[in-house]
């Protein structure tokens, strides 16, 4: 990922597209939220992962 | 208070033995269960719903069948489940408000099923951290599960009401469920034995989920022997859990005679000994030396493993909620509400390569596990916090308390490996640690044996509470 990520307007724009209810209260906990998993996920998408490793459909250990 | 005999300090195998040879009645461990629980429960809240009738019923089954020479593993054995287990009658509330609508469930969970024909009586159903999206033993509707070592403290979570009632010596024997850590950190705060198994290995059916492709049922106890004892009574097919893996039953009770000989136990460093108060690091070092490890290995990835869970768990759980966190938010529990609403944001590239990385990550374990049998970590970076703690500073870094008691017990469960949380006791400690034994996939059995030795040895133990006295 590259750029800032805009935690804001992310919550804004998902809102309306998942036919999402927000009070005004909650917003900045689900803001934080959505930064907390965005920063996560910068981890994960950062690491240079090969073409050929795939995801378990019934993940087995 | 007043609490019938026999003592709430009696094992499951103490008890299974006793009655199984006549010189306890179940009836009477029953009574004495119900009695402590009716005493404690005001003040530990880990008890949602009490089954007295159908548990005095199933006693005098247990007796009955006893008294006609059948032989029952675990007979006698009072147990509770926390509150998304089906039991037949009950609703399954799963630690929310929202499913109280249901009807109550039809029929016992696959496990409660396994436990009852093996001789163990139901109690009841057990608090829990609303829908298992928790680390801490709050719920908001049913009142917060507190710590019976210390009232003023979390117990943990999510399976809360599972880890103080047996700290309470309410019941030897709770199940509970782990997704990312839910069975061992209530373990260590509570100071129990606690075995979340391979993923895939137990049957999940009959229990409500959070995140499927991470959810995992076990037992918490106070010996690692009841562990062994419960778990192989726990095992079997069960074609109703999609996720469970064909493979053949473990028998592990008489694995446990072999000890630790022959075991190359490693410690694990780097993300494992970060962000971790210190009695962390010590009860991790007391458990090494006591076994004579004194290798340090690296667990590549941890934090990237973490951080997979942790995209894969909010998005996963927002999708199984979709519907009712879009038509009634206001009904579910703030800390819960506002993690699935932000889960239903997440683009799903970012779970994709989670998962992918999942593989990735199992890949790289297996071949740790070439080099060594057992790795030990921390299970939670510190003792039981106080209640309504909201953040924690860890290496000089301030973050939510909430998602972060899990740090060391996320990355564990992300590839399903077993691990049984061993409880210590630090010298002059007033709060028990959890260790993590974590054994390679299907090895169960490597992390009992460990747990069990650690036992013998006498540098885990998991004494019942003393809340006799401020209770009074």
């Amino acid at each position: 990922m590259s750029g800032k990520f805009d935690a804001k307007a992310h919550v804004a724009h998902m809102e309306v597209v998942m036919g999402l209810t927000l009070e005004e209260d909650w917003r900045p906990v689900v803001e934080a939220h959505i930064a907390a998993t965005q920063k996560a996920a910068e981890l994960v998408l950062s690491f240079p992962i090969e073409e050929d490793i795939e995801a378990a459909p019934v993940f087995e250990a | 208070m007043s609490v019938g005999t026999p003592s709430p300090a009696l094992t499951v195998s103490e008890i299974a033995s006793s009655v199984g040879t006549g010189t306890l009645r179940a009836k009477e461990v029953v009574e004495a269960s119900l009695a402590r629980i009716e005493a404690l429960n005001p003040a530990v809240n880990a008890f949602t719903d009490v089954t007295a009738q159908r548990a005095t019923a199933e006693a005098e089954e247990v007796d009955a069948a006893v008294a006609k020479g059948e032989e029952l593993p675990l007979a006698g054995v009072p147990f509770a489940v926390k509150n998304l287990f089906d039991i037949e009658g009950v609703v399954t509330r799963a630690g929310s408000k929202i499913n109280r609508e249901n009807a109550p469930a039809a029929v016992d969970a696959t496990l409660v099923r396994k436990l009852r024909s093996a001789g163990a009586v139901l109690m009841g159903g057990l608090n829990m951290g609303e829908y298992a999206y928790d680390f801490t033993g709050e719920n908001f509707h049913d009142g917060n599960c507190v710590n019976p070592h210390d009232l003023g403290r979390m117990s943990g979570g999510s399976s809360s009401g599972s880890g103080a009632a047996v700290a309470a010596g309410m019941v030897p024997l709770t199940l509970g469920s782990d997704t990312n850590g839910s069975i061992r950190v209530p373990s260590s705060f509570c100071g129990l034995f606690g075995l979340k198994p391979t993923y895939g290995r137990l049957s999940r059916y009959g229990t409500y989920p959070f995140v499927g492709s991470l959810d995992h049922l076990g037992p918490m106890a106070r010996s690692a022997m009841d562990l062994a004892l419960v778990f192989d009574a726990l095992q079997g097919p069960d074609p109703f859990d999609p996720a469970q893996a064909e493979r053949d039953s473990l028998v592990t009770l008489p694995e446990l005679e072999k000890g630790t000989d022959g075991l190359r136990i490693a410690v694990a460093g780097g993300y494992f000994r970060q962000k971790t108060e210190p009695e962390a690091f010590a009860a991790v070092d007391k458990v090494a030396q006591a076994l004579g490890a004194t290798t340090e290995i690296d667990i590549p990835e941890a934090a990237r493993a973490r951080a997979s869970a942790y995209v894969i768990t909010v998005a996963e759980g927002a999708s199984l909620h979709l519907d009712r966190i879009t038509k009634r938010p206001w009904n579910y529990d703030p800390d819960t509400r506002d993690r699935f609403l932000s889960g239903t944001m997440v683009p799903a590239v970012w779970v994709q390569q989670a998962q992918r990385f999942r593989s990735w990550f199992r890949e790289k374990i297996r071949r740790v596990f070439q080099d060594v049998d057992v790795i030990l970590t921390p299970a939670t970076p510190f003792s039981a916090l106080p209640s309504g703690t909201k953040t924690i500073t860890l290496d000089g870094e301030t973050m939510p308390a909430r998602p972060n008691i899990g740090l060391f017990t996320q990355p564990i469960s992300f590839i399903g490996l077993p691990v049984v949380a061993v409880p210590v006791w630090l010298e002059g400690a007033s709060l028990p640690i959890g260790v993590q034994v974590i054994a390679p996939a299907w090895r169960e059995d490597l992390a009992l044996r460990v747990a069990t030795q650690l036992e013998r040895a006498g540098v885990c133990s998991a004494p019942v509470a003393a809340l006799d006295a401020p209770i009074t």
